[in-house]
């Protein structure tokens, strides 16, 4: 359902993310791995539970009912901003989310990934073009655990590229002064 | 454990207020949709359209399998009107607690209710404070849901501008989605309570996304102009409308006070009415 010539990718991802530019439209398949906040603590302390090399993380909650996705769309992936990282240290080459994220992780994706964004509130269409294979950490409960779900050809927007170009803060830019603003505010690291 | 006997009046009114909680979360009004298509149609930005691309055919497909539109399937915020032969009882409190962990179960909903420090999680939706229940006077007894998302949510606020700050409104609206961004998922659409009280403007500025967004005043009219002028666009990426609509409420305030709450709603300004036969 994307308007222009989408660029297909499969999981798990290698250098081919590097030639993505902000605002290519893309269909990913492949498996990727939910995390939220607490996901994100829980492996900086024990470990990343499945192979990060080339791995996509999608900042998501799902509704799940008996071993079915209901409905997964993104979660406002800035309050992941100082929790990344560590995950493109080990290899992670995407995220998937909504709203763009900080200035740092801007830099971390610097010649090793990007940050894709999903349509928000699009649940019901993501879950479409799901499959549930896998749940690590279940004590954190249904929208906190990590659930490993394979895609097929999932829409998404490259929000930010390897090469700096960020299209969120570059719309934010443009907002600021067209109301004739200052400097932008740090709201996008709370 | 022998199951409590409820009267016809809970039973119905639980029933009823399932019922639009599921209607809430799995298909939009008329209004709400035709604002959307509109919009749709009319932006020229590739990657606008694409997300355009995406809601449509989101609310098409959970309309068509009968799921929530979104996982954030919110918290729940009721609206009852009351006929005066209904008592304004603890019963019409509790049956509507008792529809929303119906629901919960039922459609399901994502347990979205925790306690505020301990985190922790009621897995009803219900608990202290929640559904969050507002009762008027009616001709009928109805019950309408608006479930509430946190992205938006989050980044509502209320300012008290001082009695000659009015023409600084426009300003409290655009400042507030300046900062906003893309996270509260936009386009969006804005209650705006204006006067009253501290605590007054908020719950006129989350009731006015209960009126019909598909007609506005000059003067909402006016304020949905000066968001689009930002161009956040669908999601922050960019695109010619970044607001579907302003509704405005206002109630009389004091001479001293000019309190002005902006609830903002993402594109998805889901609600249900219900009426309640028993």
């Amino acid at each position: 359902m994307v308007t222009k010539e989408a660029v297909h990718l499969h999981t798990p991802l290698g250098d081919e993310v590097l030639a993505l530019r902000a605002g290519d439209h893309v269909e990913l398949s492949g498996v990727v791995y939910t995390a939220r906040d607490e996901a994100h603590l829980r492996m900086q302390q024990d470990g990343i539970p499945f192979d990060p090399k080339g791995a996509v993380i999608y900042h998501c909650g799902p509704v799940v009912r008996e071993k079915t996705i209901i409905a997964a769309g993104p979660t406002t992936s800035a309050r992941m901003n100082s929790l990344s990282g560590f995950l493109f240290a080990k290899g992670v080459r995407a995220l998937i989310g909504k709203g763009g994220m900080g200035p740092a992780v801007r830099e971390q994706l610097k010649g090793r990934g990007v940050y894709f964004a999903f349509t928000g509130g699009c649940a019901a269409l993501a879950a479409s073009h799901m499959k549930l294979v896998g749940e690590y950490f279940p004590d954190l409960g249904m929208a906190e655990a990590v659930w490993a779900i394979e895609l097929d050809r999932l829409p998404l927007v490259v929000g930010i590229d390897s090469a700096g170009n960020d299209l969120f803060s570059e719309v934010e830019n443009r907002a600021r002064a067209a109301a004739g603003a200052g400097p932008a505010e740090k709201c996008t690291d709370k | 454990m022998q199951t409590p006997e409820h009267s016809p009046l809970f039973d119905a009114l639980a029933t009823a207020t399932s019922a639009a909680y599921r209607s809430a979360v799995i298909r939009l009004p008329p209004d709400v949709l035709a604002v959307i298509k509109r919009a749709a149609a009319q932006e020229t930005d590739e990657v606008a359209k694409g997300e355009f691309a995406n809601i449509l055919a989101n609310i098409k497909t959970a309309e068509r399998l009968g799921v929530p539109m979104c996982q954030d399937t919110g918290v729940p915020v009721v609206y009852l009107t009351i006929p005066k032969e209904v008592p304004l009882t603890q019963e019409l409190y509790d049956a509507v607690a008792e529809g929303v962990r119906r629901a919960t179960e039922a459609i399901p909903l994502r347990p979205n209710v925790v306690d505020p420090l301990t985190r922790h999680n009621s897995g009803d939706n219900s608990g202290s404070g929640m559904p969050v229940i507002h009762v008027r006077p009616g001709e009928r007894l109805t019950v309408t849901v608006l479930p509430k998302g946190a992205g938006a949510e989050n980044v509502s606020r209320i300012v008290m501008l001082l009695p000659s700050q009015k023409e600084k409104i426009p300003e409290v609206v655009t400042g507030t989605m300046l900062i906003a961004g893309g996270r509260p998922c936009p386009p969006v659409i804005l209650g705006v309570g204006i006067g009253g009280t501290f605590d007054l403007a908020a719950a006129l500025a989350k009731e006015a996304l209960l009126y019909p967004v598909d007609t506005m005043t000059a003067f909402e009219q006016q304020l949905c102009d000066a968001v689009n002028r930002l161009g956040i666009g669908p999601m922050g990426l960019g695109g010619r409308t970044t607001a579907l609509a302003v509704k405005v409420r206002t109630s009389s305030c004091h001479t001293a006070s000019l309190p002005v709450a902006v609830n903002v709603q993402c594109w998805a300004n889901r609600h249900a009415t219900v009426e309640v036969k028993w």
